[in-house]
């Protein structure tokens, strides 16, 4: 399987995620610039997280007009996997592709440390490997990770499974219904505030990020490589 | 030539942080008759004329860049400025 890790200008963990797939996942992947034309050839997209376009405006409000977001929104009709950590979910929310929008934290600081999250749903592609219930620990790391939809849209998300991954005990920035990381409604597209990138290893701290990209790559294979 | 000028700011429903922290700054400076602060953004344009209606290349800049509306309001004035 092959990934493309998208980079804008200001994002600070194309790196990590390249490591994270290259590395650890043992699978392809490739750094994309935000100005290409293209995503031909990669089966699944990764927003990775950091600043983009120094989170002027609103976070994500100006990397979602970058010429490849076309082929992002492209890609994820076509149903393939696309992945948004943090500055990548912010991006996905302003793009339109994941409904709803980010709020500074509720203290006004920026969080930088691991949270307890607990798997909502692990009938999803990113989410298939992990146990229903299961707690996990994944840093966070942001100032906006704030999430907030209107009543109807959180409804409807809770009546597809959309929500993944909610804060389990405290909501670190109080987050509607503590939650970290949401599909669309096709279930192919997930944004999510914690980093499973920086959790890949128990060297930096734990592994348990791992499953939602082996999550990937296990419904991929089911559907794409006869005899998997 | 037109100058515009853009107000956003966060919609009524959603909590605003940081308007919650200065209006609690106020009141412990003892200015217990502000009820309420919401922050929000000021943007200056300078439009040049075009054959587009300015109105409505504001509006439309507004709702697809310059205000998020699942969580902002916006409002704006234009004032033409003729050239002496």
């Amino acid at each position: 399987m092959k990934f493309a890790v998208i980079v804008f200008p200001g994002s600070n963990c194309d790196v990590d995620m390249f490591h994270a797939i290259k590395d650890e996942l043992g699978e392809e992947v490739e750094y994309v610039w935000h100005d290409a034309e293209s995503l031909e050839g990669f089966d699944g997209i990764l927003l990775p997280g950091g600043f983009s376009y120094g989170d002027y405006l609103r976070t994500g409000a100006i990397a979602r007009f970058s010429n490849v977001m076309k082929e992002v929104v492209k890609a994820a009709e076509a149903g393939k996997p696309v992945l948004g950590v943090c500055n990548g979910f912010q991006i996905l929310l302003e793009a339109g592709l994941l409904p709803g929008a980010m709020r500074r934290n509720d203290s006004l600081k920026f969080i930088c440390r691991p949270v307890e999250l607990k798997v909502a749903n692990n009938q999803s592609m990113f989410s298939s490997m992990y146990e229903k219930e299961e707690v996990i620990n994944i840093p966070i790391a942001h100032g906006e990770g704030n999430y907030y939809c209107d009543e109807e849209t959180l409804a409807q998300l809770q009546k597809n499974n959309q929500i993944i991954f909610t804060y389990n005990g405290e909501n670190p920035n109080g987050s509607l219904e503590n939650i970290a990381g949401i599909t669309n409604e096709k279930g192919n597209v997930l944004g999510m505030m914690p980093h499973p990138e920086r959790a890949v290893d128990e060297l930096l701290g734990g592994a348990d990020g791992l499953k939602i990209f082996q999550s990937i790559v296990k419904q991929w294979r089911e559907a794409n490589v006869v005899n998997a | 030539m037109f100058k515009v000028k853009v107000y956003i700011t966060l919609r009524e429903s959603v909590l605003d942080p940081q308007g919650n922290a200065v209006k609690g700054s106020l009141h412990s400076l003892e200015y217990k008759e502000v009820s309420d602060v919401r922050i929000g953004k000021y943007l200056e344009l300078t439009i040049e004329k075009s054959e587009r209606n300015v109105d409505e290349l504001v509006k439309e800049m507004c709702e697809k860049l310059l205000a998020n509306t699942v969580i902002e309001d916006y409002s704006y004035e234009i004032e033409e400025v003729v050239a002496l």
